[in-house]
């Protein structure tokens, strides 16, 4: 019982939100501030006395009341404020769902992504300070203060809720939600079980945009390639918390409900849109997916997908992971030769990821000192610590 | 993306703060507090410390279960770390002007650290 309140507490929380800034015009740290206290006192109330015929009714009102209340201190106001928050009918909520301009807000051009991913969890997803504070591993106060700051940059850059912008801002909510997304699907168990919140979060989110956007090739990509990837996650991870690598994983502990629903989805979205960046990184994903082993899988379909995105959004991870994929297709010589044209690329010199596909495919031409040298020196650039030791055990020959 | 900057000093940086008049080491103070105010309201700063004179350190190695504790540095080291602040901004280029910023860089060492990262992508 307590649990599908909260759930639908926090469904409903970005709607209230956004009815609420859509009253106010704009007042949304005013607003936010009223709508958690609305959320407080439904979660304390509904429990016991049972959830209202019109929940979302309930909260506005109740969050309404709330800022009136707030706005008593100011004496010569109290009659304006009590004769508005008369004639503020109690139900029913507008037909339209605000949760995409509340993103869009979130995701206001004048903040940088750190700001933009603590502020969309915030408002849009309800986690509180301490859980947005435990899954991005900083200090709460760190988060209080991302969070305030962001409310008071949007102000000052005259943010408005309904921008007319929604939609061109649809790619930075985008990238948020991946962002959140990559917070959360960490290689390692055990202390950051916790960021499996965040995974799930922009899972649930992303899930709603595709619900408001059901038409939009690239949201329907993103949540396609969330559950593709997520769908492996019981499997990345050795029991001694070693990040095992994609083609020896153990497919029999990948989430077959969460492949056929990504596999189906990117399917209808690559038939039916333009193909963009997260739509093609799905499909190459459900490729994978598709293997019964690793030794099926279709590198030639997969080299063909990563062609078509080096073509539209070229970059240097999109560049080594094509050279993997060639290796698979022509041979690991041919990958070698491209690989040494890649490596001038200012955009991949000195990173790790090329040390680490040398060592690869060294490995497979049989030149195992060679391989060794790379491991160690791709190791010792990594950032991440699951992959430092995956890369390590392979440096000494394990 | 985190990163370390670590102030690193010696006997050298220590004899020319000894000779530092109090209006410079006053100024030094502020150059560290505006710099921890102006990270925290970007909410770049994740956690910001001095760290007391080397000489109050405990070397700690723990063998079979048992922790042997040795006093301060050994005598032959000169350089020591005299704090740090942890940060997380967008790019290196970013932790390198923050670092710039630290007064201790104009007459110190100060170095820029990434901090490994426990998510990894598929391989």
């Amino acid at each position: 019982m307590t649990g599908s309140v909260e759930d639908l507490l926090r469904e409903l929380a970005p709607q209230v939100l956004g009815v609420l800034v859509r009253r106010r015009g704009g007042d949304f740290a005013a607003c936010e501030d009223a709508v958690q206290e609305a959320l407080i006192a439904a979660a304390l109330a509904w429990p016991a006395d049972g959830v209202p015929d019109n929940p979302a009714g309930w909260l506005i009102t109740a969050a309404h009341r709330r800022t009136v209340d707030a706005h008593r201190a100011d004496a010569a106001r109290r009659r304006r404020e009590d004769a508005v928050a008369a004639a503020v009918p109690p139900g029913p909520v507008p037909g339209e769902d605000d949760t995409l301009a509340l993103l869009a807000l979130c995701c206001h051009p004048s903040l940088n992504p750190p700001s933009q991913v603590a502020l969309t969890l915030r408002a849009v997803g309800g986690l509180t300070t301490a859980e947005i504070a435990r899954g991005l591993l900083v200090p709460e106060a760190t988060v209080a203060q991302r969070i305030s700051r962001a409310k008071a940059r949007i102000r000052a850059a005259g943010g408005r809720f309904g921008d007319p912008d929604d939609e061109a801002r649809l790619p930075a909510v985008l990238r948020t939600l991946y962002l959140v997304f990559t917070e959360g699907h960490t290689a390692s168990s055990g202390e950051s079980l916790q960021r499996v919140e965040l995974t799930r979060e922009a899972l649930r989110l992303t899930r709603l945009l595709h619900g408001l956007r059901p038409g939009d090739g690239e949201v329907a990509g993103l949540l396609a390639l969330m559950l593709l990837t997520d769908a492996r996650r019981a499997a990345r991870t050795a029991p001694d918390g070693a990040l095992v690598p994609l083609d020896e994983q153990d497919r029999g502990l990948w989430d077959a409900a969460a492949i056929a629903e990504g596999v189906a989805l990117v399917t209808a979205a690559l038939a039916t849109a333009v193909p963009g960046p997260y739509q093609l990184q799905a499909a190459i994903a459900a490729v994978h997916a598709e293997a019964p082993r690793a030794e099926d899988t279709d590198w030639r379909q997969i080299l063909g997908l990563y062609e078509i995105l080096a073509a539209i959004a070229p970059g240097p991870m999109v560049t080594l992971n094509r050279i993997v994929a060639v290796a698979m297709v022509r041979g690991p010589l041919v990958a070698l030769e491209q690989l040494d044209a890649a490596a001038g690329d200012p955009a991949l010199a000195g990173h790790h990821r090329v040390d680490a596909v040398r060592a690869h495919l060294l490995d497979r031409t049989g030149d195992a000192d060679g391989a060794r040298e790379h491991y160690r020196r791709a190791a010792a650039r990594t950032l991440s610590a699951p992959e430092r030791r995956y890369l390590l055990d392979r440096a000494a020959g394990r | 993306m985190k990163y370390l900057v670590l102030i690193h000093s010696n006997e050298h940086f220590l004899e020319r703060w000894a000779g530092l008049t109090d209006a410079q080491r006053a100024e030094f103070g502020r150059g560290h507090r505006a710099l921890t105010d102006e990270l925290a309201a970007s909410g770049e700063l994740v956690a910001s410390e001095g760290l007391a004179d080397p000489s109050l350190g405990r070397w700690v190695t723990a063998r079979d279960g048992a922790a042997v504790v040795a006093d301060g540095p050994f005598a032959e080291v000169k350089e020591h770390l005299a704090g740090f602040y942890l940060v997380e901004c967008e790019t290196a280029d970013r932790a390198v002007e923050i670092a710039a910023r630290v007064p201790d860089a104009v007459w110190g060492l100060v170095e820029v650290r990434p901090v490994l990262s426990p998510a990894g992508p598929d391989l």
